[in-house]
């Protein structure tokens, strides 16, 4: 699983922190419905929740920012998570993505 | 006086002072504040958030209840980012640090973010620029307080002149206010002209810089039936248009008992009048004015309303709508046109040279045969509810006829693994709208149920004029010689192959071709369900031989200022002069 650089070292318990990469499956990339779904989830959970494309590291509970990613079809993406519940955020978050955002066409 | 030319996308004629809306240039008062006056600043800001959240709520709830889920949900993604962390943060930071009114910082946040959108490599991505625009426009116009722009609590009647007008504003037109629309830019088939049409508001658009000519209050002319737009109206305008106007609403009085009757000539022959829709709610519509069917359901309007394509079942909601409605009546369901101008948002989307030349219609539905097969299964379970027939567009050549029907074929057999239930038996037919299609017509008709002759691509195809251009849009006329020739051969060659052949371009609605058309031998005209009633008042009132004697000499004519001048005459003999 390849992992930010700048996280690799810290992992171990207490764990406050969690990432996955993930792609980007649905045909029409992170627009704006699936941004929104993103962002609800990303708001259930206590952790700061950021999402990383190459160099671009943007905040996941802002919309705005994750639509400036221009994360088409195929993009991968790291989503990390800060928090006391980091890990479940990062499990949900990667599911909802993998799904495809539950639209037709994947 | 000024007089523009443009593009009518809804018929009817309005008179009303002007209300100008601004493109992108809103006037910003007060640039820097004191440091003392930024906690007010702020607190502006959140209550125009505020305010924009209460609006956008309202907004995706009307939407949602009239064009469903999909298309509210852009609505969602404007509230995400009034409420987003970051852009709030920045907007701050201009606020306390550079001390910033709060309008200004909207003002320049927002202008950053639309370099952002246009920098972007994905068309699609790019195209939301128009919602960040949406978003600010909002902002702005709850922190100045423009009231002019209020256009949900309009206390009298007004003509909107804009620019361009966005999808959402226009959605929520109050009709007994807004009595017109003239527009700079705007395509016919934009959603913008759609919604115009079915709100029924007489409405101009590509009229390219009227805007320059109007100031809000002047008096403004929208004349739909002349595609014109008359900014500040000599007196003698402004009588006759009066007249008119008055004259029009005893006309439409009159059609109105008109709706009951059969769209029969004078000597008895029958003719089928059916609508155009593009959502399915509109078939209400259609039969409120009297159609017998639709001979146009025009499903690609399901797709790009919405920022993703609906799925099976949402489609299949959507055509069971339409046909519930229907009753027994047919309904002509074509497959996804889109290209051209109608564009899905996919992330594999490139921009063409010639769009209106490329990847479009059957075409683009034969490349994508995943998401045309969904759309086929999609129309077969809804052929249990009613009667159905299924259009295919564009259609060049006869492998394209074959692979489509072979797809159908491919959809029908899911189904039976799945044991879900179809008719079989359900009539497959094919636009003519290329010169291509109009020569191979024989060919076709013995491999197709029906035909329907599209006059908006077929009239583009062969005067090779784009309409929507407003430097050539006046050489786009169905009264060109080659177009009335080309019908005819159409509606002669179907004849002899005793197959059904309708028409569902505009010609269809339009009452100076329907002398012409019923001469031509059509018997089943398809349009807009607000032209029903004027073109079964004019087929009410002649006989065949007369129309056969029109069609005759139109045909002879040499140029299409001769065809469409006749046309005029012969009409305006049926109808009160006002109404052609």
């Amino acid at each position: 699983m390849p992992e930010s650089p700048s996280f690799t070292e810290s992992t171990q318990p207490p764990s406050s922190h969690a990432s996955r990469a993930v792609t980007i499956v649905n045909e029409h990339g992170l627009h704006a419905r699936p941004i929104m779904q993103l962002v609800d989830l990303s708001n259930r959970f206590q952790s700061r929740i950021t999402v990383r494309k190459g160099e671009q590291i943007v905040d996941g509970k802002s919309p705005m920012e994750i639509m400036l990613l221009e994360a088409v079809r195929g993009t991968e993406l790291v989503l990390i998570a800060e928090g006391p519940d980091a890990s479940e955020a990062v499990n949900a978050l990667a599911k909802l993505v993998a799904s495809g955002f539950n639209e037709e066409g994947v | 006086m000024e007089i523009s030319k443009g593009i009518s996308v809804s018929p009817g004629i309005a008179i009303a002072e002007a209300l100008v809306l601004d493109a992108e240039d809103y006037r910003i008062p007060t640039r820097y504040v004191p440091a003392e006056e930024v906690p007010h600043e702020i607190e502006l800001l959140d209550r125009a958030i505020s305010a924009s959240l209460v609006e956008l709520k309202e907004k995706r709830d009307r939407l949602a209840k009239n064009y469903g889920n999909d298309t509210a949900a852009i609505f969602d993604f404007h509230a995400g980012v009034l409420q987003d962390p970051k852009l709030k943060k920045d907007l701050e930071e201009l606020l306390v640090e550079k001390l910033c009114s709060a309008a200004y910082a909207v003002s320049r946040t927002f202008l950053a973010l639309q370099r952002r959108f246009n920098n972007m490599r994905d068309p699609v991505f790019a195209q939301r620029v128009r919602d960040i625009q949406d978003i600010e426009k909002r902002l702005l116009r709850h922190l100045l307080g423009e009231e002019r722009e209020d256009l949900e609590h309009l206390t009298k009647s007004v003509i909107l002149v804009a620019h361009d007008l966005p999808p959402s504003l226009c959605a929520g037109l109050d009709k007994t206010k807004v009595v017109g629309v003239a527009t700079d830019v705007g395509g016919l088939t934009s959603h913008t002209a759609i919604v115009l049409r079915s709100l029924g508001i007489p409405a101009v658009i590509g009229l390219s810089d009227f805007t320059r000519n109007v100031s809000g209050g002047e008096l403004v002319v929208v004349d739909g039936r002349r595609s014109l737009a008359i900014a500040n109206p000599d007196l003698d305008s402004i009588r006759r248009y009066e007249s008119e106007i008055q004259r029009l609403g005893v006309f439409t009085v009159e059609l109105e008992e008109l709706k009951s009757l059969p769209a029969e000539t004078l000597d008895g022959q029958a003719i089928q009048l059916l609508g155009n829709i593009e959502f399915p709610h509109e078939a209400q519509g259609c039969l409120d004015q009297g159609a017998e069917g639709i001979g146009l359901f025009r499903t690609e309007y399901l797709f790009i309303g919405s920022p993703t394509p609906p799925d099976e079942n949402e489609q299949y909601e959507a055509y069971k709508t339409a046909i519930k409605i229907m009753g027994d009546r047919t309904v002509t369901i074509r497959t996804m046109d889109l290209g051209a101008d109608k564009y899905l948002k996919t992330s594999d989307w490139e921009p063409e040279r010639n769009p209106f030349l490329g990847l479009r219609s059957i075409r683009y539905c034969l490349r994508n045969l995943d998401m045309f097969k969904v759309q086929l299964r999609a129309i077969l379970r809804s052929s249990v509810h009613g009667n159905i027939r299924i259009m295919f567009p564009l259609i060049i050549n006869l492998m394209e006829l074959r692979q489509a029907k072979m797809a159908l074929y491919d959809a029908m057999e899911d189904l039976e693994e799945m044991g879900v239930e179809f008719k079989r038996d359900i009539p497959v037919g094919i636009m003519v709208e290329t010169p291509a299609a109009v020569i191979l017509c024989k060919e076709f008709v013995r491999e197709a149920d029906f035909i329907s002759i599209g006059t908006n691509d077929l009239i583009q195809y062969t005067l090779a004029v784009d309409r929507s251009n407003e430097k050539v849009a006046p050489l786009f006329t169905a009264s060109h010689p080659a177009v009335i020739r080309l019908i005819k051969q159409v509606i002669s060659t179907a004849a002899k192959a005793d197959i059904d052949c309708g028409l569902c371009g505009e010609i269809a609605g339009e009452p100076l071709y329907t002398l012409l058309l019923l001469g031509l031998g059509l018997q089943q005209f398809s349009m807009p369900a607000v032209d029903i009633p004027e073109v079964k008042q004019i087929i009410r009132s002649t006989r065949m031989p007369h129309a056969r004697k029109v069609a005759r000499e139109a045909l002879r004519f040499e140029t299409d200022r001769q065809v469409h001048n006749y046309l005029r005459d012969e009409t305006r003999k049926l109808l009160p002069p006002e109404a052609v």
